[in-house]
């Protein structure tokens, strides 16, 4: 009998490889966090948070060798995107996006995790109403895109918060709101935390930008002189604290605080925070016009 | 050396343990959260499984089915304990569980059931769900499968299951509770000294 190949049209090929990024994701991750991770315990002095700090060690390898999600809670998934303008797929993106995170769900395999509110019914498939989550910026003059995929876990979200202040709050409101986030919700979002902070306008300005700020590299820095001086006054003063890693105390509290902003009105200055946890499970990947790929934040992935 | 504690656990078991101390689990360890919490606490139904001396362990394990209604635990890490906060006291007494294994802390009504019937809360490191997988041996049994894969009780059968930081003592000590009271207390005067360097409105 004959058979017949079909050769998989432009969209499809996209979804494959969208699919295995996004499982890929959930069982290894990226070299930034696992680096910073390996710092932080290398020089942990408590006995109790050595302890744990080797069993995430110990986790990461065991997902390795047994190609499973290395947490259990794989989170909604998130697509960050930053799309030339001149992207060949950019119509169809959304659908493959959705599709991609189907064919994960069922790959990874990836946790059930979508319920729709008021139906407050488990879709049992990852997507429902605008999940995949998707965010987006053109580039003009670009025939490429940038895809950030995030799975954005219960127990990192949970401490989410955005916040009008005063200007006459100013900056030391804002280095309060961290403050006071990070103590009194950090302690159960399994720290050490990367800690993304928005210093904007209004609260969901404020609010995207702290997500996009967790997607920015451990150890990076804000362009702006006065924020990256921010993010290591924030960094030091919250490792001061001593959280440690699950919260049981130790030499540090966070992965990094990184800072995003914008101009802001006059009479406004909206903060917001975004946390992830250290099993922070984002991937970069760079599509070219011609659906070659690299992957950006995970050297030596091979899907 | 590992301190690894066999169920049953005895009151003389959970009485040498104090916060801060690092065990290991054998023997039999039953998923347990939201629903059947509220299941015999609120709705009075009781449970199908008798935990009297054992562990029960907050976590939604993702389970592979096998053939002959067998199961294999893929990933099983724990949740955030303070959600069955409500429930515990209560659920100590009537079940006479020994070990509450799960994710962060607990509160003043955990503290009291532990103190009153000699039980301890013990966290097991959050996102090491594959590693907790591994020391799951064999599942014995699923009860209340209407509940869905999250929320049925699994019967796992664990070797050296941990680590398991003990929280909360039977001597009413709670690990989370004093952190917390230390790091608010440590927050004032770094605010201060931080707000001192970011005066940019000026």
């Amino acid at each position: 009998m004959d058979t017949v190949s079909v050769k998989p049209s432009p969209a499809e090929t996209l979804t494959d490889v969208m699919a295995r990024f996004t499982a890929y994701i959930g069982k290894r991750l990226p070299n930034d966090v696992s680096d910073k991770l390996a710092q932080l315990r290398a020089k942990e002095t408590k006995a109790l948070a050595k302890t744990v700090y080797d069993s995430m060690a110990e986790n990461q390898e065991a997902a390795k060798r047994l190609n499973r999600p290395s947490c259990q809670d794989t989170g909604i998934i998130q697509y960050f995107i930053k799309a030339g303008a001149k992207f060949p797929l950019l119509g169809e993106l959304e659908d493959i996006l959705r599709d991609a995170t189907l064919a994960a769900t069922k790959a990874g395999p990836l946790r059930h995790n979508a319920v729709e509110t008021f139906d407050e019914k488990n879709t049992g498939t990852n997507t429902g109403r605008s999940i995949p989550w998707l965010d987006w910026e053109i580039v003009p003059d670009d025939d490429g895109a940038t895809i950030d995929v995030y799975m954005a876990g219960g127990g990192c979200t949970l401490p989410g918060a955005a916040k009008v202040l005063m200007p006459g709050e100013g900056y030391e409101g804002v280095t309060k709101f961290v403050f006071d986030v990070i103590t009194s919700y950090g302690v159960n979002a399994c720290p050490p935390l990367l800690v993304g902070v928005g210093v904007s306008s209004s609260a969901e300005m404020a609010a995207r930008l702290s997500k996009k700020a967790i997607l920015r590299e451990v150890g990076s820095h804000n362009a702006n002189p006065n924020a990256a001086k921010m993010e290591t006054l924030l960094e030091d003063g919250l490792n001061e604290i001593g959280i440690g890693p699950q919260g049981l105390s130790g030499n540090s509290s966070v992965m990094g605080v990184n800072i995003e902003n914008s101009a802001r009105h006059p009479s406004t200055i909206g903060v917001a925070v975004s946390t992830g946890c250290w099993a922070h499970r984002r991937g970069r990947i760079r599509i070219n016009a011609d659906l070659s790929y690299d992957i950006l934040s995970h050297k030596d992935a091979v899907l | 050396m590992k301190k690894i504690l066999t169920t049953p656990l005895s009151d003389e078991d959970i009485r040498d343990l104090h916060i801060g101390d690092v065990v290991y689990l054998t023997g039999r360890l039953v998923t347990c959260r939201d629903v059947a919490h509220r299941r015999l606490i609120e709705l009075k139904r009781s449970l199908p499984v008798d935990l009297d001396r054992l562990a029960i362990l907050h976590a939604g394990p993702i389970v592979r089915p096998l053939p002959d209604d067998r199961f294999e635990m893929v990933s099983i890490g724990p949740t955030t304990s303070m959600r069955m906060e409500k429930f515990e006291r209560e659920f100590i007494r009537q079940t006479g569980v020994k070990m509450i294994i799960g994710k962060g802390g607990m509160g003043p009504e955990t503290v009291a059931g532990c103190q009153e019937f000699t039980a301890v809360h013990a966290v097991f490191p959050g996102g090491c769900a594959v590693l907790a997988a591994t020391q799951v041996e064999e599942i014995e049994g699923a009860e209340w499968r209407d509940l869905g894969m999250p929320e049925t009780l699994w019967i796992n059968r664990v070797k050296a299951f941990g680590p398991l930081i003990i929280s909360i003592d039977s001597h009413g000590n709670n690990l989370f509770a004093d952190n917390k009271a230390t790091y608010n207390e440590r927050k004032i005067p770094i605010v201060e000294r931080i707000s001192e360097q970011v005066r940019f409105i000026s």
